[in-house]
């Protein structure tokens, strides 16, 4: 293994977490957050001229091979730094969002008395991500895969002492774990066909021969469908599609700062970036691609169907992550991978900065979470305010459609770029993709005004169950060593709410606040300063290999332009309507049935919880208390047993315990056999 | 080195040990609190010296070689002879076996009754596990593989729980039962191949062979016998028992080491003796095997007992194990024998894990437990890792062995991977519940208010098996490599009797 700054950029994160996370009593707080938040700083450094290389520069692919992690028989996997457009993009999302997370988070943890816990969970996630991101073969991208999980797992759960928040992190795991199961199976498949698991070799091969078969019981499918099929099952664990995106909403249970970091920036879109990994394959696999276009379509206008009638801000934040990674994901399946990754790229700026705007907010309320109490913050937090405000213009997808002059935030480019590009497609489900994704568009300005409407406009509300500490508080630090300080420090701030009708809140510190400028600059230039690499006039040059170009170009009907503009200019009136103009019509609304299923779900969680959890607990009872002790042990040793005992008081023998007489068995047979061992066998052998 | 019997040294060393300190109990008289510290001290440096021999060993070997190395071989009586040799897949169970001994000494510290004949059984119980894996003479391989069953067995009578009686009985019963079976069939190999040497009889089954027919049953009575001692389903209702009863360490032996002959024994002859009735017998082996991963984690979720939880889990995981035997591919047997050897590791480290607070509190009742990790984080930070272990996370050791062995069984039936691969999700649901009830929460018990974290003996403890883990788990190809050599001969041998 030699040296060098690409596999600096994917080991340093992993340094500083071990460093954090062992020695972290030996070198205290401050120094384990200087450490993990030093490194990332330092991979963000390495990162970006990689990234200006493919931008700007010549775009050197290359493959750093570091050490063999398994070789046995062709299945071999080769640990690598893979530097090419996809990962260049993913490097700089990730340690950029990660690194202003770390910073962010010396804020939003002050109090917390585990932050160097924290901080190296953080690293650690930094370094399964980029582990992931620079594979170069499936092998790897499962391993940073399961990584990202288990410390998905592990800062869902960081305040474990909660039972929400260890049920959350153990849901996420296992809903996770449902795709791996595709995506293992995936990978054996591609093994199976293909002879290899490294992405070129599988890519190529499968290019050869795209005709190849693959039995699947008694019918005949394509190897290439299927294998495109079962990694699609592991996107959509790990990237909240419908079905397996019960998890996400859950995950909220985690500390704000992480919810913007894994759950909406970087590891929630893995799912998108691995289907453009091996967009090769979908790209020969229209079924598999029709099925990736309905499941993120269907998530698109599912997610922002429930975010309509969610009442926790992360939760809103949550549901509107699904539906765009739902977006990215139709994007992909009606083969428009630069849409894909463009939307991925923007989003990663706009969410990071809605969720820490959300926490930014959280904070300032003293970990008031739900809407309906907030009210009245625009004048006590202001620059909070109108970085939210950047985040739902970038989110909604402001902008102008121009003939020769597009302009707009960043979520513009992407989105409008998404929702032409299903228009256009031919591909299985596409117009379905492309009229959920008008409509999504129409839901998703609903409910981003909704929310900044009901957290920043109007009069403070307040918690009619005024206490700060465990009312709907998720975030809430619930150390119990810790409950005293932290009633002091509200006491402070618990003034009167003021007379104006706004909040009794504070502007967050600045180390909060310097993040949200710099996403905030994302979230306004990223659409308008990329959109010629990922989309337009340079894209050829961009992504080279990278992944598989639309070569046509398309003129759209002046209308395909304009509906997601004129939709979310709806969804802007309504929510002016709703809740600036007449408040009381919502609280109306909120009575009904529909308002009521949008509320809980869609009844998801009960009705998964119904068929499996209680299922397999069960099924469980059943094999053990049943299977086990009735029939295998009633049949077997136990049923040995009442036998002999009552062969051994018919006999009248004295007790001397069922064991030796089995020993005393043994011994005779083993006495007798061996004579005719030696007799039989050895007399008559030559 | 060269000339020295080192194997025999390896093997006998241990029970060298036992038989000084059976002397030192008939010279000093012994049952004081200081004898007792020194045989602890004594059997702890017999197993430590054991391993480092061990490593000599070790050094002596050749791992690129294909051949039978550190042969010994002392004719005995008839065609039988004292033969001891190892190969890759040999010496890798002896260092697993010479490894964990020494740290289960140490977790048997709090043993207080009758602490020299325990070290005594403890010891021989060694001297028979390593004899198993370096017999090279299906006689002498009997002879251990069946001792070994009377130490553990005691160990479980005397020193066990409440209802040790019952569950050595059933223990004993099971495993007797399939090696009567199994030494039927070795007399008759033995007459028919006329050798009873491990290497002849391999090369007579590649050679002439034995006659398919007879193959089915004799595969049939050494199947009977390996299917106990893995436990396959469904004759693995023994295990749980065996180990709520069983001490802390014997669990470990037990667990680490005793389950693993049964697979051994698959690869060193079922598979390249039998290779036809091995290939007419691999639908039942995969039906068994998904049975099993799926049928005990679905249990093992249901489990109130900490130890009976990690026992179906160690059912699931041995599933791999014969599935990725019977794959019968690089792959599947490379698999196969990764997954034994870290399953060694990582079960044998849960039971510890059990056996930390179990000496603290006295249950292993899982809702008397929460909220450790408030006045445990280091024992909490241990636990968390090898549950993930437990859970076949990638970085950990419990990950390579469950893709190997999905990856060959995949090549040969795709839904037996698919199956299989069922047993990854629901790994999760109970050693991540279990790991939630024990360490997470809050602590309501309120005797658990002052429950103290790891020691420095139970540091040293468990600090060899996070650095195997993770080293298993980063650079797993430092072990596949070295098995290589012996999973393409297994995999050679069956490929020419399959049809």
């Amino acid at each position: 293994m030699q040296f060098s700054t690409e596999a600096l950029i994917v080991l340093a994160p992993l340094f500083a977490a071990a460093i954090a996370g062992l020695l972290q009593r030996l070198i205290g707080d401050r120094v384990a957050m200087t450490v993990t938040t030093g490194s990332v700083g330092l991979s963000l450094a390495l990162s970006l001229p990689i990234f200006a290389d493919f931008v700007w520069g010549e775009g050197h692919e290359r493959v750093i091979e570091l050490f063999r992690f398994i070789d046995v028989a062709g299945f071999t996997s080769i640990w690598s730094v893979r530097i090419d457009t996809l990962s260049a993009i993913m490097l700089v999302v990730v340690t950029s969002v990660s690194f202003l997370v770390h910073v962010y988070s010396w804020g939003y943890m002050a109090e917390d008395p585990h932050r160097a816990r924290f901080f190296s969970y953080l690293s650690f996630f930094t370094f399964a991500m980029l582990s992931l991101v620079t594979a170069n073969d499936f092998l790897q991208l499962f391993f940073g895969w399961e990584g990202v999980g288990v410390a998905s797992y592990l800062l869902i759960g960081f305040w474990y002492q909660k039972r929400s928040a260890n049920d959350a992190a153990i849901k996420a795991f296992i809903t996770n774990r449902i795709g791996d199961f595709g995506f293992a199976l995936g990978i054996m498949a591609a093994f199976f066909c293909y002879g290899s698991i490294q992405f070129d070799e599988v890519f190529h091969a499968a290019a050869a021969n795209p005709a190849m078969m693959l039995g699947v019981g008694e019918v005949q499918f394509r190897a290439v469908e299927v294998i495109a099929f079962l990694l699609f099952i592991g996107a959509m664990g790990k990237s909240a599609q419908f079905f397996l995106h019960v998890w996400l909403p859950d995950a909220m249970e985690g500390p704000t700062p992480v919810s913007a970091l894994i759950h909406a920036a970087t590891m929630v879109t893995a799912g998108v970036f691995m289907v453009c990994r091996a967009g090769e394959l979908y790209h020969l696999a229209p079924l598999a691609s029709g099925f990736v276009t309905i499941v993120g379509a269907t998530t698109a206008l599912f997610a922002a169907t429930v975010g309509l009638a969610q009442n926790d801000i992360k939760r809103v934040v949550a549901y509107s992550t699904c539906s765009q990674l739902g977006y990215m994901f139709f994007a992909a399946g009606v083969g428009a991978y630069n849409a894909a990754m463009f939307h991925l790229f923007t989003h990663a700026f706009f969410k990071a900065l809605l969720f820490l705007g959300a926490g930014s907010v959280i904070h300032g309320l003293h970990h008031e979470q739900d809407m309906r109490y907030m009210g009245g913050v625009r004048k006590p937090m202001p620059i909070t305010w109108a970085m939210m405000l950047i985040g739902t213009f970038a989110l909604i997808g402001f902008g102008l459609p121009l003939e020769g002059l597009k302009i707009g935030f960043a979520g513009f480019y992407s989105k409008d770029a998404i929702i032409e590009a299903a228009y256009a497609s031919h591909g299985i489900g596409a117009q379905f993709a492309f009229w959920c994704g008008v409509t999504a568009a129409l839901l998703t300005s609903f409910y981003s005004w909704r929310l900044a409407f009901m957290t920043f406009e109007g009069r403070y509300r307040g918690n009619p169950h005024a206490h700060h500490h465990d009312a709907s508080g998720t975030d809430h630090h619930h150390h119990d060593h810790e409950e005293a300080k932290s009633t002091a420090a509200h006491a402070d701030h618990a003034h009167e709410a003021p007379t104006d009708g706004s909040a009794p809140a504070h502007e967050s510190p600045w180390v909060m606040l310097a993040p949200l400028l710099v996403l905030a600059a994302g979230a306004v230039f990223a659409g308008w300063l990329f959109y010629p690499y990922f989309l337009g006039y340079h894209a050829e040059a961009f992504w080279g290999q990278a992944v598989p170009l639309e070569h046509e170009r398309h003129d759209f009907p002046v209308w395909v332009l304009w509906a997601p503009v004129v939709v979310t200019l709806i969804g802007l009136a309504l929510a002016i309507i709703f809740y600036l103009w007449a408040p009381a019509a919502p609280r109306a609304m909120a009575r009904g049935p529909v308002w009521a299923f949008l509320y809980n779900k869609w009844y998801f969680d009960e009705i998964y919880d119904f068929v499996f959890v209680k299922g397999a607990r069960a099924i469980g009872d059943l094999f053990w208390k049943v299977g086990d002790r009735r029939v295998i042990d009633g049949l077997g040793p136990d049923g040995v047993t009442s036998v002999s005992r009552w062969f051994s008081r018919g006999l009248r023998r004295v007790q001397t315990g069922f064991v030796y007489h089995y020993s005393f068995i043994m011994l005779i047979a083993a006495v007798a056999f061996g004579a005719y061992a030696i007799f039989a066998g050895f007399g008559g052998a030559p | 080195m060269a000339g020295w019997p080192i194997l025999s040294i390896v093997t006998f060393l241990p029970a060298a040990g036992a038989l000084l300190i059976l002397l030192s109990r008939v010279s000093l008289g012994g049952d004081n609190e200081g004898y007792d510290n020194g045989v602890r001290l004594l059997a702890l440096i017999v197993t430590i010296a054991t391993f480092i021999v061990s490593l000599f060993a070790f050094a002596a070997f050749d791992p690129n070689a294909t051949e039978l190395q550190l042969v010994e071989y002392v004719p005995w009586a008839f065609e039988a002879a004292y033969s001891m040799g190892v190969d890759q897949l040999s010496m890798s169970l002896v260092l697993l076996t010479t490894f964990l001994t020494p740290l289960c000494i140490l977790a048997s510290w709090s043993i207080s009754k009758q602490v020299s004949s325990y070290m005594v059984l403890f010891l021989i119980l060694e001297t028979l596990m390593i004899g198993v894996f370096c017999a090279q003479d299906i006689i002498l391989f009997y002879v251990f593989f069946e001792g070994g069953l009377i130490p553990m067995f005691i160990l479980i009578g005397v020193w066990g729980g409440e209802r040790r009686v019952y569950a050595a009985f059933k223990f004993f019963l099971y495993t007797l039962l399939g090696s009567l079976l199994m030494l039927v069939a070795i007399v008759a190999m033995i007459a028919i191949a006329g050798t009873s040497s491990v290497p002849e009889l391999t090369a007579f089954a590649a050679g002439d062979g034995f006659d398919p027919a007879l193959q089915i049953w004799l595969w049939l009575a050494f199947f009977a016998s390996f299917a106990v001692k893995m436990p396959m389903w469904p004759v693995h209702t023994w295990l749980p028992d065996a180990h709520v009863e069983a001490p802390t360490a014997a669990s470990v032996v037990l667990a680490a080491i005793l389950l693993k002959m049964g697979g051994y024994g698959f690869l060193r002859f079922s598979l390249p003796m039998f290779p036809d009735a091995s290939a007419y017998f691999t639908p039942l082996v995969f039906a068994l095997s998904v049975i099993a991963i799926v049928w005990a984690s679905l249990v093992a979720f249901r489990q109130l007992d900490m130890k009976k939880l990690i026992a179906y889990s160690s059912v699931a995981h041995m599933g791999f194990v014969t599935m990725g035997i019977f794959a019968g591919n690089e792959q599947g047997i490379q698999g196969a024998i990764f997954q034994m050897l870290s399953h060694g590791v990582i079960s044998g480290a849960l039971f510890l894990c059990v056996g930390v607070v179990y000496d603290r509190v006295h249950t292993r009742e899982i809702a008397f437990y929460g909220g450790l990790v408030h006045r445990m984080p280091v024992y909490a930070a241990i636990f968390m890792l090898f549950t993930m272990g437990n859970v076949g996370l990638p970085g950990t050791s419990g990950f390579p062995g469950e893709i190997l062995t999905m990856v060959g069984a995949f090549e040969v039936n795709a839904w037996v991977a698919a199956g299989a691969c069922l047993g990854v999700i629901l790994s999760a649901a109970y050693a991540l519940t279990l790991y939630r009830k024990v360490a997470f929460g809050t602590i309501e018990n309120p005797k658990l208010g002052s429950i103290a974290d790891i020691d420095a003996r139970e540091w040293i403890t468990f600090a060899p098996l996070v650095i195997a883990t993770l080293i298993m788990g980063l650079a797993p190809s430092i072990v596949l490599d070295f098995t290589a050599p012996s999973a393409q001969a297994i995999a050679a041998a069956f490929a020419g009797g399959a049809p």
